[in-house]
């Protein structure tokens, strides 16, 4: 498995390159803020009729951490899905492939923010998951300990020689690991944001995500302005 | 020729003034349904062009708006406004004026709506927005002329089919609309007419009584300019004599970076204290206005700038113009000279400073192109159909529509005369469904077609968003740049020049140094540094390519073999390279190759512009890495690319046959930064993406990505897609510019001279001077990550 490996309140885990996190001893892949259905629902609030593609884009890649890894127990992070309508709508192919998917693994939504209500797909739909020593929420809380979340769609740029290069990127310190979006059509959060900076310790790295997934400090002295080309500007984070 | 009026000849002997001759002539044919006037700058072109509406509307009968006023400049809508308001005001005319801008505030553009002026003043985006409300057809309704003023410059860009394709919807509204365009001197009147008349009617041209040759030259510097590089600081002291010798110099240059360094290194030499501005597109726009206002009150004794004085405000008083650097394209060093134009009758006076030394050569080239009246430029290709789509939705705005009868419509605006029906119903399909090979907005379309057949917005509220959106100008992402501390704004630098900062770097901006603090809320934040060379400030801004006329003008100097126009040192450094090596001929391509410094060099001169000459090098190193030669990177100018590499190449004429060239540049182009970005262009311009949101937050930005994720995914999915389609057609044109190095590679066909030489050549040197090489990475990207991020593990003492 090409990951980076790194232990959070004594669980060995595995940050892989494709943006999930790996619990080998458990078996256990965990990914976030998926974000299905985003086109869908950016043309059902009248903004622009995206490429329709990115649902069968995040799956496709769900699919082979999946195969790569034999996970038997997965967690959604919250935000799998752009809001509960989205959910709702989403086609025929797209359930039957998530319940394929899902057939003889344990499998677990954690409620986000985007999508509050429990969805009409299978699994365990819960507001978080404790897996002792961690423990599996959307949006990371003070104080905790040994948690995992998302929320934030955190991302790291690094500078070498000439090139800079952005990616989404997991935050990890001593005390929880923020993990980067997983879906197809999701933007970034900088890592000198006030949010990300009050909520990771000094220790904190960034793994960047990408074919081999590297780790730079978290705050290396760089304040980089983040590109300006958006879209699909959603209400809610 | 008819006589003016009789309030109007008064009002002009009064003030001792004469009607020119192309004024009279254009009240002559004021009922023609299109004129264009083409007449240098100052030649009292734009009061030319209002003649006829004054005239016809002194008895003050007309109700409604009469003439509708199309600059590409909302400063200059303004300046008009105000200079119309004389001849108004003294002659007692019932005309009401306005201007109607970015700038208009929302209150009065609604009233302007309502209650339009006789004479109303605006842009072609504010065009195109009022032609979109439903109550279009009552605010037109007594429309009778339109006047483009610089129409030259409007038709460049998109912002000229996108105007065309507003005046064709004029033109429904109003049949009898006559249009009238103003523009500068071009090579092609024709085809500029064929843009501004309703096709396929005739559109005459009227050209104003010629102006006395400009007096143009090389200026006189105490050095030679140096082999390589740009900018002229070598010139400065010499170009300061020239400003004090004469009333008010403009300084133009190429780059804003450029107009930076040499007005920072021109105020070092001032020691006269003479008052000299700086204006460029990156400053702030008050500082701009101020730089403008001291100008025409005649405080400033030059002002360094670039392109952003080509247009707009006659200075009255400039009688020098300083173009530094290689003009690059004739006709608008023509138009530049033109601004030296204090007495319509005295000759413009202009002198051209040489950058390098190559430009020593292409400045003598462009000089005697003027002297011959030789103007360049290229076709502008048929109208995008990036605009086509943003146009659809924006009719869609003003209400139903029949798909048939919008094509006709389309089809009376010159650059879309010979749209395809196809192509249109592709637009179509874009603008209501996406038009993806996956159908999935059946519910969600923008566009639905009703029972009657006539296609409307799904949901009237969007009309809003789509207008919010519309335009078709790309700034590249900019950055505001402000003084820490609330302190006063100085203008923008791009976003890419921004991340390469780190704090504590210093850079120039509006003549002064200032140092990098950080980032706040998308504004670089900065201080006064009080020493320290600046980093150079990489505003960006267009970076031209030499003009074909041009560069085969250089080709043929070169096959002259004497050289008695130019400078003693250019001749001998070509004479040496014509005895060591040989000169680059027309219709043959020269490559030399030689060892250097341990590596093996190739040179190929194909004098295709720096675009083309840059994909060259791109195609040619992916080319010899396949081969094996292991390249390591390039470098290209207007006229040459530079490539070292391991191994050398023995015979290089397979490397530049065009199907092989055709057939890497397909594979390269897909996954190609030069693709994604001109993509995210037309992707906006087409309303896939949206730049402006009602009610749009600051924060929450982790809910917005990159375009290149759409580019990506596009790629994958739907290759074909109409958008994809666009952008390589776009990229071709633009950054890419294949089709000239595909017309460089036939005029060439096989004809290609190999020189073999154990040393660089005189002509390659400067090369290696050149900034802007390019490493060829072929993996080396991922391993280049991973090493800096070791080390910076290990700076902060964390494990790897």
């Amino acid at each position: 498995m090409n990951g980076y490996a790194f232990t959070l309140a004594g669980a060995a885990l595995e940050a892989l390159g494709s943006g999930a996190l790996w619990w080998p001893a458990r078996r256990l892949l965990c990914v976030s803020d998926l974000h299905l259905g985003k086109a869908e629902r950016v043309a059902r609030r009248g903004g622009p009729t995206l490429p329709p593609y990115e649902t069968q884009d995040t799956l496709d890649r769900l699919a082979a951490d999946l195969a790569a890894t034999g996970a038997a127990t997965v967690i959604c992070l919250g935000d799998s899905f752009d809001d509960d309508d989205a959910a709702a709508a989403l086609p025929e192919e797209v359930l039957l492939r998530i319940a394929r998917m899902q057939a003889g693994r344990r499998w677990i939504w954690i409620a986000g923010n985007h999508d509050p209500g429990p969805v009409t797909l299978g699994g365990a739909h819960l507001v978080d998951a404790a897996e002792p020593p961690l423990v599996f929420r959307h949006i990371a809380g003070p104080g905790a300990e040994g948690e995992v979340s998302g929320h934030y769609h955190p991302k790291a740029s690094l500078s070498g020689r000439g090139a800079r290069i952005t990616r989404p990127a997991f935050l990890i310190d001593t005390h929880r690991a923020i993990l980067p979006a997983y879906g197809t059509y999701t933007g970034g959060l900088r890592t000198d944001a006030d949010a990300l900076q009050a909520l990771m310790g000094p220790d904190a790295r960034a793994v960047l995500t990408g074919a081999r997934p590297v780790a730079v400090p978290m705050r290396h002295g760089r304040a980089r302005p983040r590109p300006l080309a958006t879209l699909g500007r959603g209400g809610r984070n | 020729m008819t006589a003016l009026p009789a309030p109007f000849a008064q009002w002009f002997a009064a003030r001792g003034w004469q009607a020119h001759p192309h004024q009279l002539e254009l009240l002559a044919r004021k009922d023609a349904r299109a004129l264009l006037l083409v007449a240098p700058t100052g030649g009292g072109k734009t009061l030319a062009g209002f003649l006829p509406s004054l005239t016809e509307l002194a008895d003050g009968t007309h109700r409604g708006l009469h003439t509708l006023y199309v600059s590409p400049l909302k400063a200059l809508a303004a300046d008009i406004r105000r200079n119309l308001a004389r001849p108004i005001e003294e002659m007692g005319l019932p005309v009401r004026v306005e201007d109607r801008t970015g700038d208009t505030a929302q209150s009065r553009r609604t009233r302007q709506r309502a209650d339009p002026p006789h004479i109303l003043l605006t842009t072609p985006e504010s065009l195109a927005l009022l032609t979109s409300y439903e109550d279009a057809p009552r605010i037109f309704a007594g429309l009778e002329r339109v006047v483009v003023d610089e129409i030259h410059a409007i038709a460049e860009s998109k912002r000229g089919d996108q105007l065309a394709l507003a005046l064709a919807r004029l033109q429904t509204l109003r049949p009898g609309l006559r249009r009238v365009g103003l523009s500068a001197t071009v090579e092609d009147p024709p085809a500029l007419a064929r843009f501004l008349a309703p096709h396929p009617d005739p559109c005459d041209v009227l050209a104003a009584d010629p102006v006395p040759a400009p007096d143009i030259a090389m200026l006189d510097t105490a050095q030679a300019p140096p082999w390589a590089g740009g900018g002229g600081v070598y010139a400065v002291g010499d170009v300061l004599r020239e400003i004090r010798r004469h009333r008010t110099t403009l300084v133009f240059h190429n780059t804003r970076a450029q107009a930076e360094i040499f007005f920072r290194a021109l105020w070092m030499a001032n020691d006269d204290g003479l008052p000299i501005g700086i204006h460029h597109g990156s400053l702030d726009r008050a500082q701009r206005e101020r730089v403008e206002t001291a100008m025409a009150a005649g405080e400033l004794r030059a002002v360094v700038c670039t392109g952003s004085l080509d247009l707009g405000i006659d200075w009255g008083d400039v009688d020098l113009v300083i173009q530094v650097g290689g003009p690059k394209n004739v006709k608008r060093l023509v138009q530049r000279i033109g601004r030296a134009n204090h007495r319509y009758n005295a000759p413009s006076k202009a002198r051209l400073v040489p950058a390098n030394r190559f430009e020593v050569v292409e400045c003598v080239a462009a000089l005697e192109a003027v002297r011959a009246g030789e103007l360049d430029g290229a076709p502008r290709g048929p109208g995008p159909l990036d605009v086509l789509c943003q146009h659809i939705l924006l009719t869609a705005c003003a209400g139903p529509f029949d798909a048939d009868a919008l094509f006709a419509e389309l089809r009376r605006a010159g650059p879309y005369a010979d749209l395809a029906r196809t192509d249109f119903d592709a637009c179509l399909d874009f603008a209501a469904t996406g038009g993806y090979a996956l159908r999935a907005y059946d519910r969600w379309q923008r566009l639905r077609q009703g029972p009657d057949g006539r296609w409307a917005l799904r949901d009237p509220r969007t009309a809003r968003r789509i207008r919010m959106n519309a335009g078709t100008i790309q700034d590249a992402e900019l950055l505001k740049v402000r003084m820490r501390g609330r302190g006063p704004s100085l203008g923008e630098v791009e976003e890419a020049f921004a991340a390469t900062l780190t704090p504590g770097d210093t850079f120039l901006i509006g003549g002064r140094v200032v140092r990098y603090e950080g980032l706040r809320e998308l504004t670089l934040e900065v201080s006064n540094a009080a020493t320290g060379t600046p980093r150079i400030a990489v505003f960006g801004g267009t970076k031209f390519a030499t003009s074909t006329q041009l560069s085969e003008r250089i080709l043929r100097l070169f096959a002259a073999g004497r050289w008695p126009q130019l400078p003693a040192h250019t001749a001998e450094w070509l004479a040496l390279q014509r005895e060591v090596s040989r000169l680059p001929e027309p219709g043959r391509l020269l490559v030399e190759t030689f060892p250097h410094e341990g590596r093996a060099h190739l040179v190929a001169y194909g004098f295709a512009g720096r675009n083309a000459q840059q994909t060259l090098g791109l195609l040619l190193t992916k080319r010899m890495e396949e081969d094996g030669l292991a390249p390591l990177g390039f470098v290209a100018t207007d006229y040459a690319t530079l490539i070292w590499g391991l191994e050398a190449v023995a015979d290089p004429a397979p490397l530049f046959d065009p199907d092989a060239l055709e057939r890497g540049l397909a594979r390269w182009l897909a996954a190609n930064a030069v693709m994604k970005r001109t993509f995210r262009a037309s992707a906006t311009i087409a309303g896939l993406i949206e730049r402006n949101m009602p009610g749009q937050r600051k924060t929450g930005r982790q809910a917005t990505f990159s375009s290149d994720i759409l580019y990506d995914t596009l790629l994958k999915y739907d290759p074909n897609h109409l958008l994809m389609r666009i952008t390589r057609d776009e990229a071709m044109r633009g950054l890419v510019d294949f089709g000239r190095l595909r017309a460089m590679t036939e005029r060439v066909a096989g004809r290609i001279d190999h020189v073999a030489l154990n040393r660089l050549s005189p002509l390659s040197a400067p090369l290696f001077l050149e900034p802007g090489r390019v490493p060829v990475e072929g993996a080396g990207r991922e391993r280049l990550l991973e090493e800096a991020a070791a080390q910076l593990m290990e700076d902060a003492g964390l494990p790897p």
